[in-house]
C-alpha cells in the first residue's frame, strides 16, 4: 500500500545531526534573484525530494549546497563548513567540502574526449582512490562493455549512468541529483535507489530533484517544493 | 569528510590528461604547427633570395612566429574549459594551484615541441649562422615556460568573458614582449660572441613574474569562473 508521507518538515535521520543547514539563503544568477530566503535542513540518513516548476531555483539550490555557487545572503553550512564564507578560508572550506559532495547535474561531469573508463580513472586518481575501483563502479552501473567508448559518443542515458558510477566511486556524504529520472530507464532508476541507500548507510543525505512528484515518492523521506524561490513542504506518496 | 589526492599527484594526473587530450585532438602540433611553418615561409616570399637579409632577420622572425602562434596555442579553448570538465575538477577537489601548474607544465611541453618542429623549417629557409647555437638550449625552454605561464594567466583572467578568444591574445602579447626581445637578443649576442646573460636574466625575470602572478591569482580567479 502506498503510504502518504506527511509534510511535517520532519528532519530527523538515524544519526540526528544535520548534514546541511540553510538559513535564509539568497542566491542570484547573473544578478537575477533566484533563491529568496531558503531555510532547509538535511539530516543524516535523509533523502529529500525537491520539486518545483522550471526556473524555480532547484538547480541553483543544488549548486549552493555543492559549494559551486556562493549565496549572496544567509548562511549555508554543509558538513560543518560555511560554504558562503568570504576570502581564502571560505575558498579552502568550499574546496574541502566539495570532495564529499557529488552533484549530478543536467550536464554530465565528464571530459567528452575521454573514454568512460578514462574519465572514471581520472576521478579515482584526483581523489586519491584505487583506479581499480573505477572499473568496479562502471561494472556496477552496467557500463563495463562501454568503458572504451568516448563520452562524446555515448547516449544521454549512458552518460547519466557514468555520472552515477562517479558517485559510486567517490562515496559522497551528500548526493545531489538533478532531474533524478532524466535519461534513465527502469533498470537505471534502480541504481538511484542503490546510491541513496549507500549514502544513507554512511549517514549522509541526498537531495533528488524532479518535476514528477509521483516518481520521487518511492525514493524520498519527505519533499519540499520551491515556490517563489523559497521551499514549501509538500506531501509525496511513498511505497 | 572525504580526502583528495595530494597536489603533486593531481598535477601529474592533469599533465597526463592534457597531453593525452593533445594526442587525441592534435590541436597544438597538427593544427597550429603547420600554419606556423607556412608563416615562416612568408618572409622568404617577401624578400626573395636575399640570403644575407634572411640570415639577418630570420631568427627574429622565427621568434615572432613562435610568439604569435604560441599565444594561440596557450589561450586556445581546451577541453578543460567545458562545463562538464569544470564540474568534474571542482567536485574532485582539485587544488586551483595544482590545476594552474599542470596547465603551465603541459603547455610548456607543447610549446617546446612546437618550437622544435619549427626550428628545422627556419634553418632550411633562413640558413642562419649562429656560432653560439647551444644557447638555444636555454632559450627554448625559457620561452616555452614563459608563454605557457602567461597563457594560463590570460586564460584564467578572460575565462567566461564574452570576447575571450580576442581578449586572451591581447592580454598575452604585450606581456610576452620581454620574452621575444630576450630570445632575439640572446641569438644576436651569440652570433657576435657576446655574453647573453643580461638577456637571459631579463627572460628569467619576466617568466618568474608571470609564474608568480599565475600561481598567486589561481585560487581567486577560479572562483570567479
Amino acid at each position: 500500500m502506498p503510504e502518504l508521507c506527511a509534510p511535517t518538515g520532519r528532519a530527523s535521520g538515524p544519526e540526528g545531526g544535520p548534514v546541511a543547514t540553510l538559513e535564509s539563503v539568497h542566491a542570484t544568477i547573473a544578478g537575477t534573484p533566484v533563491l529568496r530566503g531558503v531555510d532547509l535542513r538535511l539530516h543524516a540518513g535523509e533523502v529529500v525530494g525537491l520539486l518545483g516548476p522550471n526556473g524555480s531555483g532547484k538547480s541553483t539550490l543544488l549548486k549552493v549546497l555543492a559549494g559551486m555557487l556562493r549565496p549572496v545572503g544567509g548562511t549555508c553550512r554543509v558538513l560543518g563548513v560555511d560554504v558562503g564564507a568570504d576570502g581564502a578560508t571560505g575558498r579552502a572550506g568550499r574546496a574541502r567540502v566539495r570532495t564529499s559532495i557529488t552533484l549530478i547535474g543536467h550536464q554530465p561531469a565528464l571530459y567528452p574526449q575521454l573514454e568512460l573508463g578514462e574519465n572514471l580513472r581520472l576521478v579515482a586518481r584526483l581523489t586519491g582512490r584505487d583506479e581499480a575501483h573505477a572499473e568496479s563502479a562502471l561494472e556496477a552501473v552496467g557500463l563495463a562493455a562501454a568503458r572504451h567508448r568516448r563520452a562524446d559518443r555515448c547516449s544521454h542515458g549512458m552518460l547519466r549512468r557514468a555520472d552515477l558510477a562517479r558517485a559510486l566511486l567517490t562515496e559522497p556524504q551528500l548526493l545531489l541529483l538533478d532531474e533524478a529520472h532524466a535519461g534513465l530507464d527502469r533498470d537505471s532508476v534502480h541504481l538511484v535507489q542503490v546510491l541513496t541507500d549507500q549514502v544513507r548507510a554512511r549517514s549522509g543525505a541526498c537531495v533528488l530533484v524532479s518535476h514528477e512528484r509521483d516518481q520521487l515518492g518511492p525514493l524520498v523521506d519527505r519533499a519540499v517544493e520551491l515556490v517563489d524561490g523559497a521551499p514549501v513542504p509538500v506531501a509525496v506518496v511513498t511505497t | 569528510m572525504n580526502g583528495s589526492a595530494g597536489p603533486g599527484e593531481q598535477v601529474r594526473a592533469l599533465v597526463g590528461l592534457h597531453l593525452a587530450l593533445e594526442r587525441r585532438t592534435g590541436e597544438a602540433l597538427l593544427v597550429v604547427a603547420p600554419f606556423g611553418a607556412v608563416a615562416l615561409l612568408l618572409l622568404p616570399m617577401a624578400v626573395g633570395t636575399d640570403i644575407p637579409l634572411l640570415r639577418q632577420v630570420g631568427p627574429g622572425f622565427y621568434w615572432l612566429v613562435v610568439l604569435l602562434f604560441g599565444v594561440m596555442l596557450t589561450v586556445r579553448h581546451t577541453a578543460e574549459d567545458g562545463p562538464g570538465a569544470q564540474a568534474l575538477l571542482a567536485q574532485c577537489g582539485v587544488d586551483p594551484v595544482a590545476r594552474a601548474v599542470a596547465r603551465v607544465v603541459a603547455d610548456a611541453v607543447l610549446l617546446l615541441a612546437f618550437q622544435l618542429v619549427l626550428a628545422p623549417v627556419a634553418v632550411a629557409l633562413y640558413d642562419p649562422r649562429i656560432p653560439g647555437w647551444p644557447w638555444l638550449f636555454a632559450v627554448l625552454p625559457l620561452v616555452a615556460i614563459g608563454l605557457a605561464a602567461l597563457g594560463a594567466l590570460a586564460g584564467a583572467v578572460s575565462s567566461g568573458a564574452p570576447g575571450r578568444a580576442l581578449l586572451g591574445p591581447l592580454l598575452v602579447l604585450p606581456l610576452a614582449v620581454p620574452l621575444l626581445l630576450g630570445a632575439t637578443q640572446v641569438i644576436e649576442a651569440a652570433r657576435y660572441a657576446r655574453a647573453p646573460w643580461p638577456w637571459l636574466l631579463l627572460m628569467g625575470l619576466a617568466e618568474l613574474l608571470a609564474l608568480l602572478a599565475t600561481l598567486l591569482t589561481a585560487p581567486s580567479l577560479e572562483e570567479t569562473e
